[in-house]
């Protein structure tokens, strides 16, 4: 019973002295609370700092109300404002109304800085990981030397290699801008901060104030060459990355036109409306969903591709069977012809769903983004890149390993001799011109991901799929494909220096110069059938 | 046999449009500016403009008609020399403004004052003079045209290849002109035209000459066509279209024969593009469009490829329908008309109507001259 009696009266006693610690941090906060009210620039910020400093858990929601304007005193009483517009006794967080008079504590810029530095320093120790990166990235820039004894606290148990990076990088650049630190300290700095070598770090190295020695003005020289060699070649890798990506988009609009061209020596110019169409099914199909089946959104997509290849095949036959199989031996009657068609459906779109551009939306799968490296990747972007390829080797391998492949490859290469070996080439016409179509609503489904669904959304295609088929050669996908990536990548590492529009230019001199060298595209099927 | 190409391209049909074209071109301007506007023959001015226009078309129609036809060349960008010509008289147009112009500079145009253009860019020097700037007309398209079709024809590029690169050169040239910096007036391209050779571009009695003008222009190019065509060139062209390689295995250089053609051709359609401009008041990108030059094919297919006459027919045809169905409340299904024709034309119609009307009179003068051979042939028998 005594040995209770002890152990309660230790708590106690414990209890008490916490109790007192309590009161004296609660005692030091209010103290610098009351900074606040004296109406003075110098005042507030030795508040703020004091403040910062107290550890009292009201400190994070006093400095961010004074950030936003919502810190009010009046006497010595302070207050806040949150958000819904009720107030709170600053010093003890429980509400209480403010009188009439309160008014807003005022700010500077100069103030303004020491707010971030002290919100920077308060959030360096939250719990939530994303928070301290922010923190700490907003250390990297204001570099306020008030952190560094936080940044080492922070630093020191930081486990998450991310924001401990982070942490390091912003530590370096307050020492690097620290007048008293030592060189040595200096270019270890310089070489941390070398490492996250992006525009805020060379910024970070280019504004070093002049006068420091003589070897750390030469690593921050050297760090920034290397930064800018690094960028240099970030820079080429994000060329390379959007040519890609246009160039899958030309692949995509181009490869159902190869097969076609390749295989009928048809020019269909009606294809940028097949294009057209299969954006359009992708948009009834998501209107579907909305309406009906919210949840099931996610797999739009997934439920479009199929659908648009039916229907822009079914068309695709449609128009072989009514028109263009009248006029086989004829391909400039087949091109005007086509051209017509492409009007009609422009046209009967136009009527239908109106003139104005349809909300496609993205799943939550194909928005958002991600950093590799020093760039920024747009998963619809990168989703479209993975489905060209899929559907590049699926149709490769429909042309090598199956029946209708392999008829098609033997009407293409010879179209009297595949006949009389019993091929109906009639049919493998129709069948051809309707998976080229197919092909085409499959790419009006991506497309309709990054661009307007509009009834001229096919138009803006056609000329450059026309060029890469031609370019690439005819009857040989992997020249579309060649064809495709490199006019998309040429465009877009000429955008840089000749403008968007020069750079085109410049690529279509080039296609019509290349005709010139090679009549038949780069990858010619040799042989005397095509030369007839 | 002896008779000189000129004497040889006027058969009786060429002659009877010839005639019909020289009552039009004197006519449409008499009755517009004699007769009072009361009167029943009077012709207003809007139709007179609208008509003049049609005879640029013709024009274009024509040039086309000449490679295609007769030389089986399907050019998809002859609109973009129709454009250059209109451009360099456009640009002629604008250095006539002077200081009526928003900004009332004497030198540079209302646009590159606006766009602070320090000074008028070098190659718009020389065209406050009429000559040169119709010298332009001709010599732009030409050279670019014959540039373009030494490097085709050189290499053998034919049949749709050629299209579509005629097509990537007019939308090219399209984007091009779209740039502000490019000096031509950006989207908005050259407009609000004062006066022409000192007259006055909206006045009645200038759209009448202008009129007059094309459609005497319209004349000439049919004329030079037909010689063209009914010469011994015009054998060769036809052979070319038929059998190119046979052609070339005959000694004949092929691509000398297509550049000249095709240069020429270009030339007319700047000629119609140069017409064109001041009648309609404006000249901006979009006539590089490359729709454009497809519908200007579509007119010679409608009226007939390889008649000369189809072409002017067609391309007055089928602009008289685009007015009526776009001006109405069908506007909004001209397109389906305009695919229909380009779909029924090539599938129904593929001679044109010039083309269909001869067919089936040649076909009955054979019929009614057979008939007439076996009664001959017949008659006698009873009286021997």
């Amino acid at each position: 019973m005594l040995s209770c009696e002890r152990i309660i009266a230790l708590v106690f006693a414990l209890g008490l002295l916490i109790a007192g610690a309590l009161g004296a941090s609660a005692q030091n906060y209010e103290a610098a609370l009351a900074g606040f009210t004296k109406d003075s620039f110098n005042d507030t910020d030795s508040a703020i700092g004091a403040v910062a400093a107290s550890g009292n858990p009201l400190a994070l929601d006093v400095i961010q109300a004074l950030q936003d304007g919502r810190l009010l005193f009046s006497g010595d009483k302070v207050f806040i404002k949150d958000k819904a517009g009720a107030t709170l006794d600053a010093a003890t967080g429980k509400p209480a109304a403010a009188p009439p008079d309160a008014a807003n504590v005022r700010l500077n810029n100069r103030l303004r800085r020491s707010v971030e530095a002290a919100l920077g320093g308060l959030t360096l120790m939250s719990n939530d990981p994303a928070r301290r990166y922010e923190a700490a990235q907003a250390v990297f820039k204001s570099r306020d030397a008030n952190a560094l004894a936080t940044l080492d606290a922070a630093l020191a148990k930081e486990t998450d290699g991310r924001v401990k990076r982070a942490l390091s990088e912003a530590r370096a650049a307050v020492i690097l801008y620290q007048a008293s630190a030592s060189e040595n300290d200096k270019i270890a700095a310089i070489g941390t901060i070398k490492e996250r070598a992006d525009q805020d770090a060379r910024g970070l190295l280019a504004g070093l104030p002049t006068g420091q020695g003589a070897t750390v003005q030469k690593a921050a020289a050297d760090a920034i060459t290397s930064i800018d060699n690094r960028l240099a070649l970030w820079n080429m890798v994000q060329n390379a990355w959007y040519g890609l990506s246009l160039g899958s988009v030309l692949l995509l609009a181009a490869i159902g036109l190869a097969i076609t061209f390749g295989v009928m020596g048809v020019i269909n110019m009606a294809h940028g409306e097949m294009v057209m169409l299969g954006a359009y099914v992708t948009f009834m199909v998501q209107e579907i969903i909305r309406a009906r089946n919210p949840a099931l959104f996610d797999a739009s997509l997934f439920i479009a591709v199929p659908l648009a290849f039916l229907f822009a095949g079914s068309v695709g036959i449609l128009i072989e069977r009514t028109v263009i199989r009248f006029l086989y031996g004829r391909p400039l009657e087949t091109l005007l012809a086509t051209w017509g068609i492409s009007l009609i459906l422009q046209q009967a779109v136009r009527t239908i769903f109106g003139p104005t551009n349809k909300e496609v939306g993205n799943p939550s799968w194909m928005s958002g983004a991600f950093e590799f490296g020093g760039i920024t990747i747009t998963y619809n972007r990168m989703w479209i890149i993975v489905f060209t390829l899929a559907v590049f080797a699926a149709l490769l391998g429909l042309l090598r390993f199956t029946r209708l492949g392999l008829e098609m490859r033997a009407v293409t290469q010879n179209r009297a001799m595949a006949a009389s070996m019993g091929i109906r080439t009639a049919r493998i016409d129709a069948l051809t011109f309707g998976l080229g179509s197919g092909i085409a609503g499959i790419a009006g489904v991506a497309l309709s991901q990054i661009d307007n669904v509009s009834p001229n959304l096919g138009q803006g295609y056609i000329i450059d799929s026309f060029l890469v088929v031609v370019f690439g050669g005819v009857g040989n996908l992997w020249g579309t494909l060649v064809a495709a990536l490199t006019l998309g990548v040429a465009n877009k590492f000429l955008e840089p220096f000749a403008g968007a529009v020069l750079g085109k230019i410049a690529i279509l001199v080039f296609i019509i110069l290349f005709i010139q060298k090679r009549p038949r595209g780069l990858f010619a099927l040799k042989g005397r059938a095509v030369e007839a | 046999m002896t008779s000189s190409p000129l004497i040889r391209a006027l058969d009786r049909s060429a002659v009877t449009f010839i005639l019909v074209l020289v009552a039009i071109g004197v006519l449409v301007p008499l009755l517009n500016l004699l007769l009072p506007s009361s009167s029943f023959w009077h012709v207003p001015t809007y139709l007179v403009a609208l008509w003049g226009k049609y005879v640029c078309y013709a024009i274009l129609a024509l040039s086309i008609d000449l490679i295609w036809g007769y030389c089986g060349i399907l050019s998809l960008g002859h609109g973009a020399f129709f454009a250059l010509g209109g451009y360099a008289m456009g640009m002629y147009l604008m250095r006539q403004i002077g200081t009526r112009g928003v900004y009332a500079d004497p030198i540079r145009p209302d646009f590159m004052v606006f766009l602070n253009w320090p000074e008028l860019p070098v190659y718009w020097y020389g065209f406050q003079h009429f000559a040169y700037a119709a010298l332009m007309v001709l010599l732009v398209p030409g050279v670019l045209a014959f540039v373009f079709g030494w490097f085709a024809f050189r290499s053998r590029v034919t049949g749709v290849y050629l299209s579509i690169i005629t097509q990537a050169l007019t939308y090219a040239l399209m984007l091009g002109f779209f740039r502000n910096n490019f000096g031509f007036g950006g989207n908005n391209g050259l407009t609000d035209f004062k006066d022409i050779l000192g007259f006055n571009v909206q006045a009645q009695p200038t759209r009448a000459a202008l009129f007059a003008i094309s459609v005497a222009v319209l004349i000439l190019g049919f004329l030079i066509c037909r010689t063209i065509v009914s010469s011994k060139l015009g054998m060769v062209l036809v052979s070319i279209r038929d059998a190119e390689s046979r052609t070339r295995f005959l000694g004949y250089r092929v691509e000398n024969y297509k550049l000249f053609v095709f240069t020429l051709s270009a030339c007319m359609a700047g000629v119609a593009g140069a017409l064109y401009v001041p009648q309609v008041g404006i000249i901006n990108p979009s006539e590089f469009a490359p729709g454009n030059s497809i519908e200007a094919v579509i007119w010679v297919a409608v009226g007939g490829r390889g008649t000369l006459i189809g072409a002017v027919l067609g391309a007055a045809v089928v602009n008289y329908g685009k007015t009526t169905f776009t001006s109405g409340v069908l506007a909004p299904y001209w397109l389906f008309v305009l695919g229909s024709l380009f779909v029924l034309v090539t599938l129904l119609l593929p001679r044109g109507i010039v083309g269909t009307v001869r067919h089936y009179w040649a076909v009955w003068h054979e019929r009614r001259d057979a008939a007439n051979a076996r009664a001959a042939e017949a008659a006698p028998k009873p009286a021997e």
